[in-house]
């Protein structure tokens, strides 16, 4: 393996895992051709004719997959840290005396981290996925065999689709299902909204095993997973904890700082003229985007201006905003709370998608960039306004991409930070792991001010006149540095690479290194 | 080493350290943006620093280095330090470690003072004051933002809010603060303690130069010339601070006027109702009418002393329908603006003070006439078909004042900086 310098001027590793790597070329650079990876032909007189595709257990599901050393195994983060499905089947899979295999979940929460002790014990060899926590800290601590592999919800589905991932056995745990495989996700008592992220592996991986704590009659209403595509159906007491799957209600914070930010965005999005009839947005559940869209909806209803549709990440509020008419339909990718559960399986307004819509580099077009505005966070940015997701300031890894990467297309992007957290300098000279380059970032929103990107000079444009604190970014930092005590030591990190950050196409855009002890 | 009781401070017995030994600031992993500290002053050995910080990756050099010289200038050249630091800004561990110095008698009168900003506003008499952010002098992560929410004015506290032990501790971190955090446009002003207490308080703070001193449980007169003295004989050639009094008893709601006028520092009076209905043993309702009568006899008061009125807090911070219907009652009684608890009541509070559009309207348009009329040399001022009386003309020019002070009605030389 060897190091090479990419278009954004990072070091990165040209194999990962033994397979050869493009290093990033540059924002739309890539031109991939050829055709599409597809699964194997089956043969419907391979499966029973009644339909009934149910097995006893994991464990006998995951032999008659043929489940075999070294193999992909991916599950869905669908049920957030509730989720009780993802471990059990990677230990029966140790039960059964596989070795190496590799873990592909669309993200990790702190309930994996007993994978720790399958990737100890040998029947895990690595992760390609988010990892944080103590998953985050054996990653960065170089313990994982294999390299960590960083992927966006979009660049998961390329991915996938293009062959560079090879998914074995796909685990999707179903909130509802029928004997034949139907699944969805918006019913039953581990309800959870949206099943998306299973959507990809439901269709490309050699095997799909369905896991439901809820079997209905045949057929499953609505079907967001296929039967068609599906192997086995495994019924379980529980596929999760419901109390951590979606919470209860969402509650606005009452952090005055972010609440401040929030305002800063909202008016911005104002004045800016973005906010007017027919607009679009995305917000996710992040406290300060949520109190984003509370004033975007304050500000809407002061103007007599509808929303024509919102990309979620739903909640209890974008679901008031479409009962009230201020949205005309809600896109949702992943469903936040009780409300967004009850509105995505009795509105018709409000669709259950996938990254497929709305991220995949390999889709012809894509619903994120046709968003007007989004909100976003960053652990840094610097003052190319490149930002990281990714990596603490110490360089430990933090959390995944997310769609993160994938919603810096929309035609504005907003990240909203604190200029600093607990003494530790937000902006930064240069980001610690480079996630998003800065040439996609348009403003960023700060208690302290709001800079914006000097090669959006139509936006600069817009809010000339306003009231709003339009500020050079590097004075943002200056103020901050002089409260916190000048700049902080950089990361301690050595030359050995534990994981890679892959951009939306494929290639590799930034590496994290093992830190120091 | 023993203590000097000459020199330490009120409360240092009361922190519970063992002779010898001083200790300040918060413990625990709830704590954010601040640190405990614990000082074990010995005859030699140098600085024997233990640091547990939880920005240890980014800031460990520096807080090593900063306790090493804040030490120093402090006069402890010999001593067991622990640090256990949650994130806090280098003026909180500068004041932390001289509290705890105090503490120990170990610096005697020594200071530690952060570089200084020299570009606060400018204050006045007559300013708005619809708005003042209460901050727990004790609580430094709430100060560092706080001039960043347009509040006209933060207190940073001293009295109620501060546990006993903890008087000497915030006065230092009150002094840091007001000598080098931005607080906007806003006022700086600090509540001290009665007196004596009140007295420590001043001398500690009066040379970064605070805009206004609130004083609690004023009831007589005397009260004030005794602080206003004290400001007399501390001063450095500057104009000193503005005073408010606060009134939080019935005997201090008779005495009112006398109070109004005991300084010419005087420029508002306020009241505290939770004291005062204490006073009373009457409850505290959200309506407030146990308090119309002290509030009332306060504005008529204040106003007969030419100063302001002020009112005080609305408790329930999620209460916004309540507070603005509570502002608007309290504006209509003559006050001119009130406390705040959290940063999200500023806004409501000012739409609360602010005359409505027609008032703006109608007033703009008497002092208009009013001009004209001076331009045409008539002594009578008529608007339409009504004549305008001299009090008329001037409660307008005073609306119209205001009005532009919050930016409603743009002055002669522009728009006002804006109330949001």
């Amino acid at each position: 393996m060897d190091l090479v310098r990419n278009e954004v001027g990072r070091l990165v590793p040209d194999t990962v895992n033994g397979k050869p790597q493009t290093p990033y070329l540059g924002v739309a650079k890539a031109a991939p051709s050829g055709s599409k990876t597809g699964p194997p032909i089956r043969s419907c007189r391979d499966y029973p004719a009644d339909g009934d595709k149910r097995v006893p257990d994991l464990e006998t599901a995951l032999r008659e997959c043929g489940l075999r050393d070294g193999m992909v195994i991916s599950t869905h983060h669908h049920l957030r840290n509730g989720d009780g499905v993802a471990m059990p089947a990677l230990e029966a899979a140790a039960r059964l005396g596989a070795k190496d295999l590799m873990w592909f979940p669309s993200a990790s929460f702190p309930c994996h981290a007993a994978v720790i002790d399958l990737m100890e014990s040998g029947a895990v060899h690595h992760i390609e996925g988010s990892m944080n926590g103590p998953l985050g800290d054996y990653c960065s601590g170089g313990r994982m065999r294999g390299l960590g592999v960083l992927r966006s919800h979009g660049g998961r589905w390329q991915a996938v689709q293009d062959g560079e991932v090879k998914i074995d056995i796909a685990v999707i745990a179903a909130p509802s299902a029928d004997v034949f495989g139907n699944a969805d996700g918006s019913h039953g008592p581990s309800a959870c909204g949206s099943l998306g992220f299973a959507l990809a592996d439901s269709i490309y991986a050699d095997k799909v095993i369905v896991v439901t704590d809820n079997l209905v009659p045949f057929p499953c209403l609505p079907w967001q997973i296929q039967g068609n595509h599906v192997d086995q159906v495994v019924v379980v007491d529980s596929i999760g904890d419901p109390s951590q799957i979606v919470s209860g209600t969402t509650q606005l914070t009452r952090s005055p700082d972010r609440l401040l930010i929030a305002e800063y965005v909202a008016r911005f999005v104002r004045d800016a003229g973005i906010l007017r009839d027919g607009f679009s947005f995305q917000a996710g559940a992040g406290g300060i985007a949520l109190a984003a869209t509370a004033y975007l909806r304050d500000m809407m209803r002061a103007a007599g201006v509808r929303a024509g549709f919102v990309r979620g990440g739903s909640t209890g509020l974008l679901v008031d905003m479409l009962r009230e008419g201020l949205v005309g339909s809600i896109l949702d990718g992943q469903t936040f709370d009780l409300d967004g559960v009850r509105s995505i399986a009795t509105d018709p307004r409000h669709v259950a998608t996938s990254p497929f819509t709305s991220y995949n580099y390999h889709g012809k077009g894509n619903f994120a960039s046709m968003v007007d505005v989004v909100v976003l966070g960053a652990t840094e940015v610097d003052l190319a306004m490149n930002a990281n997701v990714n990596t603490h300031s110490d360089g430990r890894l933090l959390h995944g991409i997310g769609g993160w990467q994938n919603c810096l297309f929309s035609g504005c992007t907003i990240l909203a930070v604190p200029s600093f957290r607990d003494r530790i300098p937000v902006i930064v000279d240069e980001v610690t792991t480079l996630t998003g380059p800065g040439e996609l970032i348009d403003v960023v929103v700060t208690e302290r001010g709001i800079a914006v990107n000097p090669r959006r000079r139509d936006l600069l444009d817009a809010v000339k006149g306003s009231d709003l604190p339009i500020r050079p970014l590097e004075a943002i930092q200056r103020e901050v540095l002089d409260l916190c005590g000048g700049k902080p030591d950089p990361p301690r990190v050595t030359d050995e690479p534990v994981a890679v950050i892959k951009w939306v196409d494929g290639t590799v855009i930034d590496t994290v290194w093992k830190v120091a002890r | 080493m023993t203590r000097s009781s000459g020199t330490h401070p009120p409360g240092a017995e009361a922190a519970g350290d063992a002779p010898g030994v001083g200790s300040a600031g918060p413990r625990g992993e709830d704590v954010r943006s601040d640190c405990f500290v614990l000082l074990e002053p010995r005859a030699s050995g140098g600085i024997d620093l233990d640091l547990r910080s939880k920005v240890e990756p980014y800031y460990g050099e520096s807080i090593r280095a900063q306790v090493r010289n804040t030490l120093a200038v402090l006069g402890v050249g010999h001593a067991r330090v622990t640090v256990e630091d949650q994130g806090a800004l280098p003026f909180v561990l500068d004041a932390r470690l001289e509290a705890a110095a105090r503490r120990c008698g170990a610096a005697g009168d020594r200071r530690v003072l952060p570089g200084s900003r020299r570009d606060h506003p400018g204050t006045a008499r007559d300013r708005l004051r619809r708005s003042r952010l209460y901050l727990p002098g004790s609580q430094p992560k709430f100060f560092v933002n706080a001039g960043l929410h347009g509040a006209d004015a933060v207190i940073l506290d001293l009295e109620d809010s501060v546990h006993p032990r903890e008087k000497d501790a915030a006065r230092i971190l009150v002094r840091n603060a007001l000598r080098l955090l931005d607080f906007g446009g806003g006022e700086r002003m600090v509540r001290i303690n009665q007196a004596p207490l009140g007295l420590v308080d001043l001398a500690e703070i009066l040379p970064q130069r605070p805009d206004l001193i609130l004083l609690p449980k004023v009831e007589h007169p005397e009260q004030v010339v005794e602080v206003d003295r004290a400001i007399q004989a501390a001063s450095d050639g500057g104009a000193g601070p503005w005073l408010m009094p606060i009134l939080e008893s019935a005997l201090g709601v008779e005495h009112a006027f006398a109070i109004a006028g005991a300084s010419s520092r005087v420029v508002a009076l306020t009241i505290g109702v939770e004291d005062y209905t204490a006073d009373l043993g009457v409850v505290k309702t959200a309506a407030g009418e146990e308090t119309l009568y002290a509030r009332s006899r306060l504005v008529n008061a204040a106003k007969a002393a030419r100063v302001q009125a002020i009112d005080s807090v609305y408790g329930d911070v999620t209460d916004m329908e309540g507070l603005l219907a509570y502002g608007r009652r309290s504006r209509a009684l003559g006050f001119e603006g009130m406390g705040c608890l959290h940063p999200a009541q500023i806004r409501v509070i000012h739409e609360a003070y602010a005359p409505r559009p027609e008032e703006v309207a109608r007033a703009a348009a008497i002092v208009e006439a009013y001009e004209a009329a001076q331009t045409a040399g008539l002594g009578v001022v008529s608007l339409g078909s009504k004549m305008i009386d001299p009090p008329v003309v001037e409660r307008a020019q005073r609306l119209v004042r205001t009005a532009q002070a919050m930016g409603l009605l743009e002055a002669a030389g522009g728009p006002d900086r804006g109330g949001d």
